[in-house]
């Protein structure tokens, strides 16, 4: 087996003295989808920030097609081929929606490439289309998720980290976002690293799956296995078998360790 | 018949006074916007500009156009290292530290521009000096102001067209607008910053030069950098073409108060306004107010 395209292996970062990341090794084979779970602060966004250098990891170690990323500045980890859609959307709200997928080809200069990928998101997101020329602060939120995954495809990227697309979606909407986002996979061959709390639709759409509990890495498996685990069920995806029984285990393995 | 000219050469002359507070006060927004930086140096930064035009102009006796245009880029030149070498260094202090060093650097300014250049007035001649243009039998205007609302309005077409059709542009706009996604973008924000500090800088000199037929250049001269501060909160803080208006605006009052009112009123009118905007319409006439959808 080839080494993979993204390999990410005991990182620790820290926000001030607090440490979010225990030492967390994740790979992200080339055209896949990993995806990331875990409960609200397990530091899944941080991981994602760590990989596009908006962080620096204390330590541990990040390949990315053979080369060490770790450290980098992001602009060159966004060259490499590594984009983000970051956890809140984060679009340029005063500018059109033009303009913000202009923007995120920033570090392109084949003016051909970047119409034909602009023509490309105007494909998998046809409502984005007909708001090109309006400012993207007045998108709706759904539009603006769009807008902000369409925003990391105009990178061309090799592998997309993708923070939260479901985060303030109806469901009917996030279903759609992610037939979407599974549609990039395959048709474009980009390798998606996906963190999102909602579990369920998570292991529907990846391959693999990593369960991350206070910083570190309790559990990873194909994403089939994962959704036919009895703890995944109960803890993620709200299935309860055992009745009140159940309520007072959840309280004791609530921390695998 | 005569006192509506008068209106209209004293409305004339204020807004070519206005434009040069309107520039200045474009700086202090521009700055603003992207870093959340306000630069109380940015009157010093004219007045530097406007030294560096006569060491160009009067001293060397460069062309009009050559040495202005080298006093600009000579003065952007200042501000992008400003920004890379010392400003850069506060970023995520308290606004309290920014305003002291601004306002610490304005004085390091004033002294060093007076060790260099002298505690007296300067100038040099402009094509724009003690030319006068008639309009009709009874407008007369000097070709100075003119050339200030001419200047202004060029260079504002400019600018426009460089943050609205320019890659580079754009990417000022997104930065000021979302630091933390323009670093996901790839765009390198740092190197951004600097050079609206930069363009700041470039912005003032060109308010130097054009000011230099009205009004000769001294270490003072940074002090219209007060009426620009009201100019730019007239305007919202924030808002470009609100910093502009708003500077128009201070400079046609002012005139109208010299010319209505007793003499002393002229200097406190930019202050007046500055406290009833803050009375009456706190977020200024162009204020945006973001909202963020979560």
């Amino acid at each position: 087996m080839s080494a993979p395209l993204l390999q990410v292996s005991g990182i620790e970062t820290y926000y001030g003295p607090i440490q979010a990341i225990r030492g967390v090794s994740i790979d992200v084979p080339e055209g896949k989808i990993v995806t990331v779970l875990g409960a609200n602060g397990a530091g899944k966004t941080t991981i994602l920030r760590t990989i596009s250098g908006v962080l620096d990891a204390d330590r541990g170690e990040i390949i990315f097609q053979g080369q060490s990323i770790a450290g980098q500045t992001p602009d060159r980890v966004m060259r490499a081929g590594i984009c983000h859609s970051p956890e809140g959307r984060e679009i340029f709200p005063f500018l059109s929606v033009a303009e913000n997928l202009v923007m995120g080809s920033y570090t392109r200069r084949d003016k051909d490439g970047i119409a034909q990928d602009l023509e490309m998101c105007f494909g998998y997101f046809p409502r984005l289309k007909e708001r090109a020329q309006q400012r993207a602060g007045q998108l709706s939120g759904g539009e603006q998720q769009m807008l902000a995954i369409s925003r990391a495809l105009m990178g061309r990227p090799k592998l997309l980290l993708l923070d939260e697309p479901s985060l303030g979606l109806s469901p009917l909407l996030t279903t759609q976002i992610f037939e979407i986002v599974k549609r990039i996979n395959r048709e474009r061959g980009v390798a998606i690293l996906l963190v999102e709390q909602n579990a369920h639709i998570a292991l529907q759409t990846a391959d693999y799956g990593y369960v991350l509990e206070v910083g570190r890495i309790v559990m990873q498996d194909e994403c089939a296995a994962l959704l036919a685990r009895d703890d995944i069920r109960e803890f993620y995806l709200g299935h309860k078998d055992a009745g009140a029984r159940g309520q007072r285990r959840w309280k004791k393995k609530k921390l695998w360790r | 018949m005569e006192s509506v000219v008068g209106l209209l050469q004293l409305i004339i002359n204020g807004a070519a006074t206005g434009c040069i507070y309107g520039l200045i006060a474009l700086g202090f927004v521009l700055i603003y916007k992207a870093t959340e930086m306000v630069n109380f140096a940015q009157g010093e930064i004219m007045m530097l500009g406007g030294f560096a035009a006569y060491t160009f102009v009067g001293i060397f006796g460069m062309n009009y156009w050559v040495g202005s245009g080298l006093a600009v880029l000579a003065t952007a030149a200042f501000g992008y290292l400003l920004d890379a070498v010392v400003l850069r260094r506060v970023i995520g202090q308290p606004q309290f530290a920014v305003v002291m060093l601004t306002l610490g650097l304005a004085f390091i300014f004033r002294a060093g521009a007076g060790i260099a250049w002298g505690y007296d007035s300067v100038a040099f001649v402009t094509p724009f000096t003690n030319s006068i243009v008639r309009f009709g039998d009874t407008l007369v205007l000097g070709a100075d102001n003119l050339s200030i609302i001419f200047g202004t309005l060029v260079l504002c077409g400019v600018l426009y067209l460089f943050f609205s059709r320019t890659r580079l542009g754009i990417a000022m706009q997104a930065s000021s607008q979302n630091q933390l996604a323009a670093y996901y973008m790839g765009i390198p924000v740092r190197r951004v910053f600097s050079l609206i500090w930069a363009i700041s800088a470039g912005v003032a000199a060109v308010a130097a030069i054009l000011l230099v037929p009205v009004q000769m250049v001294d270490v003072n001269s940074g002090i219209v950098g007060f009426k620009a501060f009201a100019a730019a909160v007239l305007g919202g803080f924030g808002s470009i073409p609100g910093a502009l208006v708003g500077g128009v605006v201070v400079g046609v009052v002012e005139q109208l108060a010299g010319f209505y009112l007793p003499t002393g009123f002229q200097e406190v009118t930019s202050n007046i306004v500055l406290l009833a905007v803050l009375i009456l319409r706190p977020q200024g006439l162009f204020g945006q107010v973001i909202r963020k959808r979560v």
